[in-house]
């Protein structure tokens, strides 16, 4: 086997894992290449049947609307249900408070939406397209990823996780935050996007749009941006190389039109993929403290 | 292009982390703000070069302490292979970790301090290498530069571990003499041990075959999951969801279901809703059986001309990650692939004495430490034994009220 069908079966066999060990999973879909790759995957696993769990989105409400139009057309493609959760409830339920300021993101209120879906609804196991090769943090996680009633991480006590077996029993109120593609390398998941011809959001590819720079990264003008007169905006042609929420990634100089130029760019590049994560940049320490939290 | 998973081990400060920074370094993998993150942090060697063991210790309190606590994985690719590196931890508290990058790899590089020779941990990582069946084993006798590329030095280290191997019965054992910290022998040939005629590392990890070939004991299908979609127009659709252990499962072979025994056909092998005559090993496939049989999750299917053993009490080696000894009044799980079910320890035989190999009689089995257990299972087990067919000889326990991972076994005979 090549190593894409390597990754590919491995995958696989994870998503399968969870249909036969958990009584009511969910499967994170952020709209993104790598919770899209899942859905691909998910398709192989399960069909003709349908998927043994719903898709979940998180919705910060700044979201690409180009993200958003993909989502709900792949979802009628599928015939599979979505579930939304809004960060905007959240907000208006005064459990979280909105951060102010040029830099504002809902980046991080997300986390409570996240885990205030899970319990609504009663979620035993969270699969989501996280990589290992993304950050150190998540260098370290496991496949099947404990998460304590509160949706703690605790990276000092991580169960020993051997071979292929995958061990998911949880006591009620815990739940497993499951990583099928851990394995996956950014240029991996490009290729097999290439390979199996999977659609994606316009906005990973080359296209001209209104930039802000912001901490000398060029961000997507939106409505909910705050823009005076001290900012640079410029027309620019741009792609996302990464995509979250619109505050908190930062687009990419770009003319790849094509997955073959993103492919080759992806290659030659000397910044790595969450070079372009604002979120990432607040401390080293940044997305383990987020997932101690309950960030997924 | 295929994919070589191999672990890194050693003992506390051998130099791991650093081993595998030089090799990222060295072969381009770092990228420019991850080397400006590392500046930022500003941890430097003794002599102002920057501390490259940065680069896998991901975590908050591994930075603090300067050590490794739980397995990074770290991922490169060169023209000839793409490559999987498990960062394990070299304390000895922290074992169940470094099993955990242990076993899914193809290659052990055990590292040994050239100033220090095989120690303990040298020992326990090497049982553990033979324990977990890992392919191929390369000793990487590190710190050269601290003994100034003394060839001597690097002949009496791999002397006194070819006598551990031949006790622990490993095979296929490589010795490379490197310094991490200078980059010697990691990815270029050094100059420094021009009298090493071997490869460097890079090398050697781009060349080697780990692909051992099959046993003829046919195949093994754990089924995980079975789907039906029960529609109007696949209504008596049925398929059976898994991962195909070993090769030759093709259409028209006939099959035992375990444990129940019934035989049946293969009728038609699935893979992305295309209709295929035969699996491969490692595929995720659909497969569909010429009858109706009661089939559900934890069953196997095996080929009728080569069946696993299905029987309800075995011996097996263990290794044991609980801070509470094994308990042999108490009932445990198991789980072997998609089954899990109740077992008890019926019997300790023994433990291993981790230096020298000797079996320790009457004593308990705990945190870390590697014996041998008798097993009564509360239902049959469709199993090999570890020697015949690795991937069907392995399980781990659980411990039902905590439900944490408590050991890992490898089935050595049928008792």
């Amino acid at each position: 086997m090549d190593y894409l069908d390597h990754l590919e079966a491995e995958a696989i066999y994870i998503l399968r894992e969870v249909a036969g060990q958990f009584e009511n999973p969910a499967l994170l879909f952020s709209g993104g290449k790598d919770s899209i790759t899942l859905v691909h995957l998910a398709k192989k696993a399960f069909r003709p049947g349908k998927f043994p769990f719903p898709l979940v989105h998180i919705d910060t409400g700044h979201n690409f609307p180009e993200t958003i139009s993909f989502r709900d057309q792949l979802i009628a493609e599928l015939g599979e249900k979505l579930i939304v959760g809004y960060v905007q409830d959240s907000i208006d339920q005064g459990k979280v408070v909105e951060q102010t300021g040029k830099n504002a993101s809902r980046n991080a209120l997300q986390t409570v939406t996240l885990l205030d879906t899970i319990e609504q609804y009663g979620f035993d196991a969270c699969i989501g397209g996280a990589r290992r090769d993304e950050e150190k943090a998540r260098a370290k996680e496991r496949i099947f990823s404990v998460r304590d009633e509160f949706g703690q991480w605790d990276p000092k006590r991580q169960r020993p996780e051997l071979w292929n077996i995958l061990n998911g029993r949880i006591h009620k109120g815990e739940n497993v935050r499951v990583f099928p593609i851990s394995n996956w390398t950014e240029l991996d998941v490009w290729n097999y996007i290439k390979r199996e011809n999977i659609a994606l959001p316009s906005i990973y590819f080359s296209h001209q749009r209104e930039v802000v720079l912001r901490n000398g990264q060029w961000m997507a003008a939106a409505p909910f941006l705050q823009i005076d007169d001290t900012d640079t905006v410029d027309y620019k042609s741009v792609r996302f190389r990464t995509v979250g929420d619109m505050t908190c990634t930062a687009a990419v100089d770009s003319e790849a039109v094509a997955l073959d130029d993103i492919i080759e760019e992806i290659r030659s590049s000397t910044i790595s993929e969450r070079g372009a994560r604002i979120d990432d940049k607040v401390s080293e320490a940044a997305m383990e403290e987020r997932k101690k939290q309950g960030y997924f | 292009m295929d994919i070589l998973k191999f672990i890194t081990a050693g003992s506390v400060d051998d130099g791991k982390s650093t081993l595998i920074g030089r090799l990222l370094y060295d072969t381009n993998s770092v990228l420019d703000d991850q080397l400006e993150a590392i500046k930022k942090a500003n941890r430097k060697n003794n002599d102002g070069t920057v501390d490259l063991a940065i680069l896998t210790d991901g975590l908050k309190a591994e930075r603090e302490q300067g050590i490794t606590i739980d397995v990074a994985y770290k991922y490169f690719q060169t023209t000839r292979r793409k490559f999987i590196i498990a960062d394990a931890p070299g304390h000895i508290q922290y074992t169940r970790n470094m099993v955990t990058g242990a076993s899914n790899s193809d290659l052990i590089v055990i590292l040994v301090d050239a100033r220090k020779g095989v120690i303990e941990q040298t020992k326990r990582h090497s049982f553990l290498a033979k324990l977990l069946s890992i392919k191929k084993v390369l000793v990487c006798v590190n710190k050269m530069d601290m003994v100034d590329y003394n060839e001597q030095v690097f002949e009496d280290i791999k002397a006194d571990y070819e006598l551990l191997a031949a006790k622990l019965g490993l095979e296929n054992v490589d010795y490379i003499p490197v310094s991490a910290l200078k980059g010697d022998n990691i990815v270029h040939q050094s100059l420094r041990m021009s009298w090493h005629k071997g490869n460097a590392l890079l090398d050697y990890l781009e060349t080697i075959e780990f692909q051992v070939a099959k046993s003829s004991k046919g195949w093994r299908f754990p089924v995980q999951w079975v789907v039906r979609p029960q529609t109007d127009d696949l209504h008596d659709y049925r398929g059976y969801a898994g991962r195909v252990l070993g090769s030759g499962l093709r259409v028209g072979e006939k099959v035992l279901i375990l444990p129940s025994g019934v035989q049946s056909t293969i009728e038609r092998i699935e893979i992305n809703q295309q209709i295929f005559e035969e699996a491969e090993d490692g595929q995720s496939v659909i497969v569909h059986l010429s009858n109706d049989v009661d089939i559900s999750r934890g069953d196997t299917i095996v080929s009728a001309a080569h069946p696993t053993h299905s029987e309800r009490s075995f011996e097996a080696n263990i290794s044991w990650f609980d801070n509470k000894p094994l308990d042999t009044t108490q009932q445990y799980l198991l789980q072997h692939h998609s089954q899990t079910v109740k077992i008890k320890v019926s019997e300790v035989l023994f433990k291993y004495d981790v230096n020298t190999q000797e079996q320790h009689y009457g004593t308990e089995i705990g945190l870390n430490d590697i014996g041998k257990i008798c097993i009564k299972s509360a239902n049959e087990i469709p199993f090999d034994v570890q020697a015949d067919f690795p991937e069907n000889g392995r399980a781990i326990i659980i411990d039902p009220r905590s439900n944490i991972t408590v050991g890992a076994i490898t089935i050595e005979n049928v008792a």
